[in-house]
């Protein structure tokens, strides 16, 4: 145990040497701080985090013209601190929420970062955060769900993913979209297991709904990693819903796909709330028999050639894995960040903030498909938003909705098998 | 509405007869060796997997995959019995509570480390697709596995109450020393009647795993089922499995759909502590 410790101590002390003489050879680089998993039960998101920020380093640092319009890609460097390098020093949290908080604390006085990029867990993005506010450095978030994170009154932090709200209001526009295309949207169903996923995600849909006048028909609630999902596919058939909203782990999710097949019923739209759904091997297992599925992500790959579908190739060549959602809202958070940094031309914290609430990026400057970056007062993108994609061909999700970002027109109805 | 009605009990009775197929192995070790087995569970999920590699790999199908998890998981069993079961017998209770158990985990997890995490499928339907039957719709992998079931329970009742092999297990499990001095060696009884429960164990494996996914903590998810079903039952009774499996099964789907599934365990838990309460032997056991 304590050579362990030692031999950390020392590799700390090594690394902070390294980057310590590093910063003094080229008086033009900005650090950024970021906090990951790389260790622990979560360190494969890590190891794909770090690879998604080397390709965005890859794409600020150096001259992309073919990326158009995505900001900071066509110079090489940050044009508004002279072409200065942004340079990233990764810190592991280790998956602990104290760990992340020193990690946070060392980054900022010891690398005396310009700014923190972290830190995938929303547990452990609470606590360093905290750090960072504390001592006035910005800090940056690109993929906590959590609701508390933007209601600390933080002046420092701030937010570009979609949260649960922004999904219920997706789902929410979507379906109206689809009966203004005729479809019948009346009755909705939510389905969903007894977790605080489930539970906390079927109440923020439910408000949304409720709200625009449009009660929540049926509420299907089930315990999570049934044995037997029999009983409610059959309440389903008998009541008859037209949407049904699922809101499920892959477990039961790969259950309910293969029960409403042996039961032979299929609603007119089925809607999934990413988490079982998006899992690889959902997909692998009954995407055949779910066939038309609609789910949500924030990430499309688009059509060949796109700023998005280059990003995504450039991911595939540096990780060997195919980007994901988790990856792109990564990758989109920090070119907000730089793009910040650029505009502040400086990396005086107080600068960077006041670049960071003055940011307004508009859909076509950006990778993922919200609607914009554009903070409010607490620091949480209000233009994030979702995409709807479907399960066409039971074998990959293609962007069906809005129609800005779709790839193909979303099918009705359900297909099924 | 009544229709629906039919549909569910149907439902339920075919569910049912999958527990009591995947707790006839349980209740036969507990009932001849007084082993409580906590790696039931994981010894279905190995009958899963050698169905899916079956499938996957030798292209088998169910026709093969069925027998051949038979005769693998009776191996693991007669190996799991002489170099665990055998010692840890002689033990107190907690030494097999605890053997078992780290026998489960290591099953869980040598799996987790072969296949992975991911969930796995066999092909949907693969045996015979659904039957509908007078509105009714049946699914022939969920019939076949019922049937099975029925078949098992039958030939295990046989087995103990017809054949000399049984009897000389259950003499066996009714006096080791009695048994000994009549010829009889319980070593040899006891391998053999592990043999035949994990054997069973690993047939409602691969049977269950046509209609259910795979994973490697499915164990977890079927095995407290197979617990309730034997304690309801009565430990060590196969015909009295068959029996709770098909009443569970059914009170599962009927309060599940008439009343919610949130509820439909709290249903089916009260009816069992209440019944435990006033016949605590459990449905067909000894008093």
């Amino acid at each position: 145990m304590k050579l362990k410790h030692v031999t950390a101590l020392l590799c700390a002390a090594a690394m902070s040497i390294a980057l310590g003489t590093n910063a003094r050879a080229d008086d033009k680089v900005v650090k950024i701080g970021v906090i990951l998993p790389m260790s622990g039960g979560t360190a494969s998101i890590g190891a794909h985090a770090k690879a998604a920020l080397e390709v965005a380093t890859d794409i600020i640092n150096n001259a992309h013209p073919e990326l158009g319009n995505l900001p900071l890609a066509k110079n090489a460097g940050l044009a508004g601190l002279g072409g200065a390098k942004i340079e990233v020093v990764i810190a592991d949290n280790q998956g602990n929420p104290a760990t992340g908080q020193n990690q946070a604390l060392r980054l900022i006085t010891e690398d005396k970062v310009a700014a923190v990029f972290g830190a995938y867990q929303s547990g452990i993005t609470l606590t360093s955060s905290a750090i960072a506010e504390k001592y006035g450095i910005p800090y940056l978030n690109s993929e906590s769900v959590a609701a508390n994170l933007t209601e600390r009154g933080f002046k420092w932090f701030f937010r570009t993913t979609p949260i649960a709200t922004d999904f219920a209001k997706a789902y929410v526009d979507f379906l109206a979209d689809m009966k203004a295309a005729g479809a019948k949207t009346d009755a909705i169903a939510l389905v969903h297991d007894n977790t605080e996923y489930g539970t906390s995600v079927a109440n923020t849909i439910a408000g949304a709904f409720k709200e625009k006048g449009q009660p929540v028909a049926l509420d299907v609630a089930y315990p999570v990693n049934a044995t037997d999902l029999q009983g409610q596919v059959l309440q389903l058939k008998d009541k008859k819903p037209d949407v049904i909203i699922m809101i499920s782990y892959t477990s039961d999710a790969i259950l309910f796909a293969k029960t409403m097949q042996s039961l032979d019923y299929k609603p007119a739209i089925l809607l999934a709330d990413d988490a079982g759904y998006s899992d690889p091997s959902f997909i692998k297992a009954v995407g055949k028999i779910s066939q038309g599925v609609f789910n949500r992500s924030s990430w499309s790959v688009g059509p060949s050639g796109s700023p998005s579908a280059i990003i995504a190739d450039m991911y595939k060549k540096k990780s060997g894995e195919e980007m994901d959602d988790t990856v792109g809202r990564q990758m989109q958070g920090f070119f907000v960040l730089a793009d910040a940094i650029d505009r502040a031309g400086s990396t005086d914290p107080a600068k960077i903030q006041v670049a960071l609430k003055a940011t307004d990026l508009k859909p076509e400057q950006l990778m993922m498909g919200y609607k914009g970056v554009k903070f409010d007062d607490k620091g949480q993108n209000v233009l994030a938003s979702g995409l709807i994609i479907q399960l066409q061909d039971g074998e990959n999700y293609t962007a069906v909705w809005p129609k800005a970002n779709a790839v193909k027109a979303p099918v009705l109805p359900y297909k099924g098998w | 509405m009544s229709f629906v009605l039919v549909q569910v009990i149907v439902g339920g009775l075919l569910l049912g007869a999958v527990y009591a197929l995947f707790s006839s192995g349980l209740t036969l070790v507990w009932g001849m060796m007084n082993i409580v087995n906590f790696a039931h569970g994981d010894f279905v999920m190995l009958g899963m997997y050698v169905a899916y590699v079956v499938y996957t790999l030798m292209g088998g199908g169910p026709i093969l995959g069925a027998p051949l998890a038979t005769l693998v998981l009776a191996t693991v069993g007669v190996v799991v019995y002489f170099a665990l079961i055998r010692d840890i017998m002689k033990g107190p209770m907690l030494a097999q509570i605890l053997g078992t158990f780290g026998l489960a985990l290591l099953l869980r997890y040598s799996v987790f480390w072969w296949f992975g995490a991911n969930f796995l499928s066999m092909p949907p339907n693969i045996v015979g697709g659904t039957y509908a039957f007078a509105g009714l719709r049946i699914e022939a992998s969920r019939l076949l596995a019922g049937v099975v079931a029925l078949l098992v329970t039958l030939g295990l009742h046989l087995l103990l109450t017809r054949t000399s092999l049984g009897s000389k297990m259950l003499a066996v499990a009714e006096d080791q020393t009695a048994a000994q001095l009549m010829g009889i060696r319980p070593d040899t009884m006891q391998a053999i009647a592990w043999a035949i429960a994990a054997g069973a164990t690993g047939l409602a494996g691969a049977l269950i795993a046509n209609f259910f996914y795979i994973v490697p903590t499915v164990g977890e998810t079927l095995g407290i089922v197979a617990f309730v079903t034997v304690s309801l039952g009565g430990f060590g009774s196969v015909p009295g499995a068959l029996v709770a499996g098909l009443l569970i099964g059914v009170i599962e789907s009927l309060s599940g759909y008439l009343i919610g599934a949130i509820y439909k365990d709290i249903v089916v838990y009260v009816l069992f502590l209440l019944f435990l309460w006033f016949r605590p032997q459990g449905l067909m056991g000894k008093a």
